[in-house]
Formats: C-alpha cells, structure tokens, sequence
C-alpha cells in the first residue's frame, strides 16, 4: 500500500469512527483528547542521558479488555500522559503532503513468582505497570493478572529479560475507556522518562503473537545529538527514509507540547526509519550508537542471543551507547476475559 | 515376621529390574512452546510414564496421539486434560504425570492445543517400532 493510500485510508477510518478533530496540528487529535494514528508509531529520543520514550496505545473497542507489554531499556522515573501533537507532527515532518491530505479529508467531512511491581501508574483509562524480573516472572505475573499470552511469549519475554529485566505491562480499562467516549482506534499517547546508558529500539516485540508470516508495519523516530549508527544497517526489515538535522520549526513545534520542554531548541538529529517485515524474519532488535562513534553493539540488537543471528554486515563491537532506546509498541496481547481460550 | 519383611526386600530389589523391560519413566520438558523429550522412540509393548515439567509462564497440553486424535483436540472444547492417558493438562510452572503404553508401530504426535500453540509449532513426532 502506498503512503498516499495509507494516509487516505486512515482519513476515512477517522470518519467512520467518528472521531472528530477538534484542535490543532492537523485535526488529527480526537476530540476526547486522544489521537489516531494509521499504525503503531513511537519517538525514542535521547539527551543528556535521558532516553525519553513516547508513542500510544490504541483502544480496540469496548466490551474487552486488552494490553500489551513493552520491553524497556531502563527503569523509568515517570510516566506521564504524552503531549498532544507530537507523534503527529513527527509524521508531518517526513510525510507533510499525505498528512494534510488527511487532515482536509476529516475536516470536509465534519468529522512470576512473580516479577517485581516498581512503578504504577493511570493514564486515561491505561493501567500501567512497570515490572522488574526475568522472563517466567514477568509472564506469571502477566498472567496472573488477566493478560492472556501468546505461545511464543515465553521466549520473547526471555530474549529481552536477559538484557533488560524491565517491562511495562499496559492496560486498557474498558469502563474507563466508556466513561471518556473512547472509539475504537482512539490512541492514549504516553511519555516515559527513562536515565539510562544503554538503551536500545525493540523491534522483534512487534511481532508477539503474530503469525510468521504476518505484516509488521510501524514507524520509528529517533531524535539523537548526532547521526546515529545503527544495526542491522539496512536490510529487509526496516527502511531508512529520513535521516538528517531535525528542522528548527519541528524542534519548535515539539518543544511546544505537553512535556517536551526538554528537548534542545537545536543540534538535534532526526532519523525516521519504516518497518515493513514479516514477523518471522523480524527476530532482532536495532541497535543504535549515536556517540559518533558509530559503534553499535551487536548484543543490543538481540544477536548473539538464541535464534538470532548477525545480519551479512553486521559489525561486532562493545562500547558505550548514547543513543535512543525504545521502542516501538509491543502489541502483545489479547483479550483479556474475552473467552478466547476456548478452544481445549 | 522375618519372612514378611524378607519378601518385600526381594520386591524392593526385583521392581526396578521388572521396570527396565517396557515400563519406565520418561522426563519431557515445556520449554518456550516446544516439547523437549529425554526421548522419542518406543517399542510396541512399552509403558511409559512421563513427567512432564511446564517451564514457561503459560500453560500447555500433553496429548499423545495420531493425526486423528490431535485433529479432535484442535477443534475440542475440553478446557482440562488429565483422564485420558497419554493426555494431560500442565499448568505454568507445574509437573504433571501421565502414562502412555504404545500398542501400535507407527508415527504419534506429541501436541499442545491451546489457542495458536499447535499452529505455532508446538508439536513434536514420536516414533514406534516393533
């Protein structure tokens, strides 16, 4: 599907979910504070020694609860509800015609043991709960809390837990989501805080309790002091198509949301990478160093780990990370109390 | 007395060597979705009782059988396992036990039939012979 095609057909799903945009940024803020984007679409930005994580967790509809889990790079100091334009404003920047398209389309017409808890935290009507422990604990406690988990979770849940045994488990209340008009697609962006040294963007998450052979599509931006290195470089998971100095007015624009203060009003590098894989082949994570010293640790990118091996030009090395950490939504799980174990 | 407790010596003794010849105890590991068998090859005649350990944070079926059988359990509604041998339910992170005697050469099927377990690939072959 084409990005044109993609940015229409989400023009009319905001009208067929009649969520009308009522503010700025391109009307595509929904008018019960929440956003609808197309497809799973996450900043990982780093400054200072402070990864600053954002992106939105989409509601599927009421008469069901669901969650998902997301690997972390770090414990977080806060989590707090995102600000209200800047995932859509990230996707201006790279795609400003289609965006606008969109938006005039709306507008025309009208419309374990268990893992330790060490974090808590209400976003709307999201349930969030930061999690420390290996990958049985985080998946017992997961479980014993109404997630229902797919057969390849216990090794997904290993593959991060030995590099980071820090997980967030979100939930959407489904009362809560009535209470505040929520229509199916409406997303509730959210911003973590998280000091860390070794960060890193999962990508193999993204495919949790998909089949193989299943399309994974999501948008990924980084936002870094300098150019970063990645790894895998390219190859058939993910595709580059931005990458150079973030323009002043972007920089102005996000520094002007709800909790983006933080952001440096200049020298900061914009990349935006499209992931477009089959599940099965996406079984790695990217790696980032944006140190300039374009060093990018293969560990970071899960291989080495079992199952996961170096892409043709992967470059082995050990050093310390700047950079960008984590990513991408993890859409993880099902339907809680929703009977769908059914079949014995 | 003595006789009495001489006659079960000799059954203490004797039942170990009477389980090595077509009874015997075989451990199965859930691992990450997968069946880890300590083996899978039997002969016609054999009872086996396997000990299954659940490693993984989600629960998992045992169920023993030919195409036929796991066909019936894909589309069942059974929500527990545990009657039938050579069928068994394990919770996450429990051991459950289950004994199976093969009366036909062939190729079985080792499978687990939670939602998207078996298509996942959560099946494993299990040969006979005479």
């Amino acid at each position: 599907m084409t990005r044109m095609m993609r940015a229409l057909v989400g023009a009319v799903a905001a009208l067929l979910l009649g969520a009308g945009p009522v503010l700025a940024c391109g009307g595509l803020i929904g008018a019960n504070d929440t956003v609808n984007l197309v497809r799973t679409t996450t900043l990982a930005a780093y400054d200072d020694g402070v990864e600053h994580y954002v992106t939105s967790f989409s509601f599927v509809g009421a008469g069901a609860k669901f969650g998902s889990i997301v690997p972390l790079p770090g414990v977080p100091t806060d989590v707090k509800k995102a600000g209200r334009w800047t995932l859509q404003r990230l996707l201006q920047e790279v795609q400003p015609q289609t965006v606008a398209l969109a938006a005039r389309a709306v507008a025309e017409n009208g419309t374990a043991d268990s893992a330790q808890v060490i974090l808590k935290a209400e976003v709307d009507a999201l349930d969030i709960t930061v999690l420390k422990g290996g990958g049985d604990e985080v998946g017992k406690w997961a479980t014993d809390n109404g997630f229902v988990l797919p057969p390849d979770a216990p090794e997904v849940l290993d593959f991060y837990a030995i590099r980071s045994p820090i997980f967030m488990a979100v939930r959407f209340d489904a009362e809560r989501a009535a209470e505040r008009n929520l229509n199916t697609g409406d997303g509730i962006p959210i911003h973590l805080t998280i000091p860390t040294d070794d960060p890193w963007v999962p990508l193999r998450i993204l495919g949790l309790g998909k089949d193989a052979r299943e399309r994974i599509e999501a948008d990924v931006f980084l936002l870094t002091p300098t150019r970063p290195e990645l790894l895998p470089r390219k190859g058939p998971t993910y595709g580059i198509k931005a990458s150079g100095p973030a323009s002043p007015a972007l920089l102005s624009d996000l520094r002007a949301d709800r909790g983006m203060g933080w952001l440096p009003r200049d020298d900061m590098w914009l990349t935006y990478l499209e992931i477009d894989a089959a599940a099965g082949d996406l079984t790695h994570d990217l790696a980032i160093d944006a140190s300039g010293a374009r060093r990018p640790d293969p560990l970071d990118a899960g291989f080495g780990l079992a199952g996961v091996s170096p892409p043709a030009d992967g470059r082995g090395f050990t050093l310390w990370w700047i950079a960008i950490g984590a990513g991408a939504a993890a859409v993880v799980l099902v339907g809680i109390d929703r009977g769908v174990v059914g079949r014995w | 007395m003595r006789r009495r407790i001489a006659r079960l010596l000799f059954v203490a003794v004797l039942l170990p060597g009477c389980s090595g010849a077509g009874e015997e105890t075989v451990e199965v590991a859930l691992e990450h979705s997968r069946f880890v068998l300590e083996r899978a090859r039997f002969e016609v005649g054999d009872t086996v009782t396997f000990v299954i350990r659940n490693t993984d944070p989600i629960d998992h079926e045992f169920i023993l059988g030919d195409e036929a059988v796991q066909q019936h359990h894909e589309r069942g509604t059974e929500k527990r396992h545990g009657d039938v041998p050579g069928e068994v339910t394990v919770p996450a992170g429990g051991e459950r036990t289950s004994t199976f005697t093969f009366t036909r050469a062939g190729t079985l099927i080792l499978g687990c039939h939670l939602p998207g377990h078996y298509d996942y690939g959560m099946r494993t072959e299990v040969r006979v012979t005479t």
